[in-house]
C-alpha cells in the first residue's frame, strides 16, 4: 500500500490537502476473514474478507441494504458475526465480553443521527466514557475535551444541550467525543446522511482534518467527493459481498464491474 | 411621469408612523373576558350556566363550613347549639385529631412521630434538591433506622447492628476483592445476609445488656391513624421505585430465566387485587410461617404494598425504556460503557425522566391505597373514624371526619404532583429551553 495523490480535477480544486501526513502503514489495524452475519434467515453479510491497515482512509459504498452499514457495526460489535474471524487492534470479538468492551474502547463511532446523550451538557457528553471507562481524573477529561471541542471548532458550545445545537454542530460534538476516548480506529456510519447541505461541509471538513492527522478511518458514506479527496481505497458492497474495490482514481474513472458502473452512473449522473 | 408613478410597483416610505394604541376591545381583561368567555352566543350561555352552578355550590356549601361548631364535646351538643340550623361540628376534629394522626401511640410520646416526620423532611430534602451538597444524603441512607427506633423504640442497638450489616458487606467484599468482581460481589451479598440472619440477634441481645439504651417500647398495634399511612406509604415508595426499576430491566433482559422470572412476577402481581394480597399477609403467612413467630403485621403489609407497588411501577419505567431510542445504548455500548454503566448514567436518566408522570400516578395511587389497611385490622385514619363514631358522644357523624382526613390525604397527594411537575421543567432539555442551570 502506498499513499495516492488525488490527481482528479475536482480533487485538485479542493482544499489543499497535506498528503505527507496521510501515510498508510504495514501494520494490521483491522483483520476480517470470511465473515458472514444472519439477521434471521437473511444472509446479510457474505464471506467478507478484508484488512485495514493503520492510516488507511476506507470509504465504503454501495445500495441501500448492501450491508455496508452492517459491516463496519460488526467492527465494533454493535452486531455480532455468527461466522468468521474479526480481529481489532490484535484483539479477537468473540464470546467474551471483555475483549468487545476492549475493542469498543479503542475503536470511535460516528452515527447517522450522531445519538448525543440529550440530557448532558457537550462537555459531561465528552467526558463521560473517559471517566468512567478509562477512568481519569475529571481535570483531566475535561482538558482533553475542551482540546477536541476546539478541534472540531466548538468550544464555545460545551456547556449548551445537544438540543440546542445545529445537525452539523451535533455530528462534530459527536466526533470530539469519540476522539475523546483517544481511540486507534474511527468508524463512520453514514456521518452526514441526516445533515442540511450547509452543514456537510463542516463535518467533512472535520473528518478531512482528522485524516491528515494519520487516523484509521472507515467511512460508509454517499459523498464521493470526499472519497475522491480522501480515501485512499473505496469499497463497494453489494447484496451483503464486496464487489469492488480499488484505489479512488481508478474505482472512479475505470470501475471493472457492471454493478458498480451502474451503480456509479446513477449516483454522479445528477 | 405621473402616470408612470400610478402604476408602479416601486415604493418609498418617506415618513414613519408613530405608535399608535390598540382599540379598548383589543386589551387587557375585556379583551380576555371577551375572547375566552363571550366569544359567541353558545359559549355565553355555556358562561352563565356555569356561573349559576358555582354560586348555587357556593350558597348550598358555605353554611355548613361558616355555622361550623369547634367546641363542644358531643354531636348532640353541636345539634343543640346549632340550633336545628345547617352547620359542621368540627368540635369531633378539636377533641380527636391528635387520634386521627397518631392512632393509638401513647399520648406522652407524640413527640416520637412528630420528631420522625420532622427529620423525615430533612431527610427527603436532599434527594428532592439536587443542589444541595451530597453529603447530606448520608442522613438520608441513616434515616429509615432513626426512624424505626424513634417510632418503634425498644434499644437502640437493633437499628444500630442491622446499619453495621451494610459494614460487614463492604468489609466482605474489600477482603475478596483479590478472588475477582464476582466473588467479592457474592462475598458482600452473603456476608452481611449470615450477620443479619444468625448474628445480629445475639450481638444486640448483648449489647443491650451491657449498655441498655433505649426508648421505651411501642407495639406495632399501638400504630395507627396518619402516622401510619405514612409509615406504610413513605416506606412502599422508597422501596418500590429500585425495585420496580430492577423488575423492568430483568423483563428486558436476553437471559431467559432471568426475563421469565420478571415476567411472572410482574404479571401475577398486576393480576391480583391489593386487597388479596393484604388478606395474604395478615392471614396466609401465619400458615406458611413456624408457629410461634411473630411477623410484624405492619411489616408484612409494607412488603406487600412494595411488591404491588413495584410491579405497577417495572411497567412504568418498561415503557420509558421503550421510548428512546435504539442509538442512545449504541452509542453507550460504542463509548466502551457497561451495561451498568450505561443503565445508571445513559438509560434511566432519560427513561425515568420520560416516566416521571407515571411514577408520580403510581406512588400517588400506592399513598391512598393504604388505607385499605383498615380491611385487615389495621387503623388507617379511615379506620378510625369509625372508631370515633363507636363513642357515644361521636355517634353518627361522618362528614366532618373524612373531610379532614380528605384533606389531609391531599396535601401530601398534591405536594407531590406539584413537585413532579417542578421536576419534570427542571429536567426539561427540550429545544432551546431550560439554557441555565
Amino acid at each position: 500500500m502506498t499513499d495516492i495523490t488525488p490527481a482528479l480535477p475536482e480533487a485538485a480544486v479542493a482544499r489543499a490537502i497535506d498528503t505527507r501526513r496521510m501515510r498508510v502503514t504495514d501494520e494490521v489495524a483491522v483483520s476480517i476473514a470470511r465473515m458472514n452475519k444472519w439477521y434471521g434467515t437473511f444472509h446479510v453479510l457474505r464471506d467478507i474478507d478484508m484488512t485495514v491497515y493503520r492510516g488507511e482512509r476506507i470509504v465504503i459504498c454501495g445500495p441501500s441494504g448492501s450491508g455496508k452499514s452492517t459491516l463496519i457495526r460488526c467492527i465494533n460489535a454493535l452486531e455480532e458475526h455468527q461466522a468468521g474471524k474479526v480481529v481489532v487492534d490484535g484483539t479477537e470479538l468473540n464470546e467474551d465480553l471483555k475483549n468487545v468492551d476492549k475493542v469498543r474502547s479503542e475503536v470511535g463511532m460516528v452515527f447517522q443521527h450522531f445519538n448525543l446523550f440529550p440530557h448532558l451538557t457537550i462537555l459531561e457528553n465528552c467526558t463521560l466514557a473517559p471517566i468512567w471507562v478509562r477512568k481519569v481524573p475529571k481535570k483531566q477529561a475535561v482538558e482533553t475535551a475542551m482540546h477536541f471541542l476546539t478541534k472540531v471548532k466548538i468550544p464555545e458550545q460545551a456547556n449548551k444541550y445537544p438540543g440546542q445545537l445545529s445537525g452539523g454542530q451535533q455530528q462534530r460534538v459527536a466526533i470530539a467525543r469519540s476522539l475523546c476516548m483517544r481511540p486507534r480506529i474511527m468508524l463512520f456510519d453514514e456521518p452526514t446522511s441526516a445533515l442540511d447541505p450547509e452543514m456537510i461541509k463542516e463535518v467533512l471538513d472535520t473528518m478531512i482534518g482528522l485524516a491528515e492527522d494519520g487516523m484509521t478511518m472507515l467511512v460508509v458514506t454517499h459523498e464521493m467527493g470526499f472519497a475522491r479527496q480522501v480515501a485512499n481505497r473505496v469499497v463497494f458492497m453489494d447484496q451483503g459481498q464486496i464487489v469492488e474495490q480499488n484505489e479512488p482514481e481508478e474505482f472512479f474513472l475505470r470501475p471493472k464491474s457492471d454493478r458498480t458502473k451502474l451503480f456509479l452512473s446513477q449516483i454522479l449522473g445528477h | 411621469m405621473s402616470d408612470l408613478h400610478a402604476h408602479s410597483v416601486a415604493y418609498v416610505r418617506d415618513t414613519m408612523l408613530p405608535e399608535a394604541t390598540p382599540p379598548v376591545r383589543e386589551i387587557g381583561g375585556f379583551k380576555w373576558l371577551r375572547e375566552n368567555l363571550f366569544s359567541n352566543w353558545w359559549n355565553t350561555a355555556l358562561t352563565l350556566v356555569s356561573i349559576y352552578v358555582i354560586w348555587w355550590l357556593v350558597v348550598q356549601i358555605t353554611p355548613w363550613f361558616a355555622n361550623s361548631i369547634w367546641r363542644a364535646d358531643s354531636l348532640s351538643e353541636c345539634r343543640a347549639i346549632l340550633d336545628g340550623a345547617t352547620g359542621a361540628c368540627f368540635a369531633v376534629i378539636t377533641e380527636r385529631w391528635p387520634q386521627l394522626l397518631f392512632g393509638f401511640y401513647p399520648r406522652s410520646l407524640y413527640w416520637r412521630p412528630t420528631l420522625a416526620a420532622v427529620l423525615l423532611l430533612v431527610a427527603i430534602t436532599p434527594l428532592l434538591m439536587p443542589d444541595l451538597p451530597r453529603k447530606l444524603l448520608w442522613f438520608t441512607a441513616a434515616y429509615p433506622f432513626i426512624a424505626f427506633f424513634l417510632l418503634w423504640g425498644g434499644t437502640i442497638w437493633v437499628p444500630v447492628v442491622t446499619m453495621a450489616g451494610f459494614g460487614v458487606g463492604y468489609l466482605a467484599y474489600l477482603a475478596t476483592r483479590s478472588l475477582g468482581p464476582l466473588a467479592a460481589a457474592i462475598a458482600a451479598i452473603v456476608a452481611p445476609l449470615i450477620w443479619w440472619l444468625f448474628l445480629a440477634g445475639p450481638v444486640s441481645g448483648a449489647l443491650g445488656s451491657v449498655m441498655p439504651w433505649g426508648l421505651q417500647p411501642v407495639r406495632s398495634d399501638r400504630f395507627g391513624g396518619f402516622t401510619l399511612s405514612m409509615v406504610i406509604g413513605v416506606t412502599g415508595i422508597s422501596l418500590s421505585l429500585p425495585l420496580g426499576i430492577l423488575l423492568a430491566l430483568g423483563r428486558r433482559s436476553d437471559m431467559p430465566v432471568v426475563k421469565m422470572s420478571c415476567v411472572i412476577f410482574i404479571e401475577f402481581i398486576r393480576g391480583v387485587p391489593l386487597i388479596a394480597l393484604l388478606f395474604t399477609a395478615s392471614l396466609l403467612l401465619n400458615y406458611f410461617l413456624p408457629p410461634g413467630t411473630s411477623f410484624d403485621l405492619i411489616l408484612r403489609v409494607v412488603i406487600m404494598v412494595t411488591l404491588f407497588a413495584a410491579a405497577y411501577l417495572a411497567e412504568v419505567v418498561r415503557g420509558g425504556l421503550a421510548a428512546l431510542p435504539r442509538g442512545q445504548y449504541e452509542a453507550a455500548d460504542s463509548l466502551g460503557l457497561t451495561y451498568w454503566q450505561a443503565q445508571r448514567l445513559v438509560i434511566m436518566p432519560q427513561a425515568l425522566k420520560i416516566s416521571i408522570p407515571g411514577i408520580v400516578n403510581t406512588f400517588i395511587g400506592l399513598f391512598k391505597d393504604t388505607t385499605l389497611v383498615v380491611f385487615i385490622g389495621l387503623l388507617d385514619p379511615l379506620g378510625l373514624t369509625n372508631a370515633i363514631r363507636a363513642d357515644t358522644a361521636w355517634n353518627g357523624i361522618y362528614w366532618e371526619l373524612f373531610v379532614f382526613v380528605g384533606a389531609l390525604f391531599f396535601v401530601f397527594c398534591f405536594s407531590i404532583s406539584r413537585y413532579s411537575m417542578y421536576l419534570e421543567k427542571r429536567l426539561s432539555r427540550d429545544h432551546r429551553q431550560g439554557m441555565t442551570r
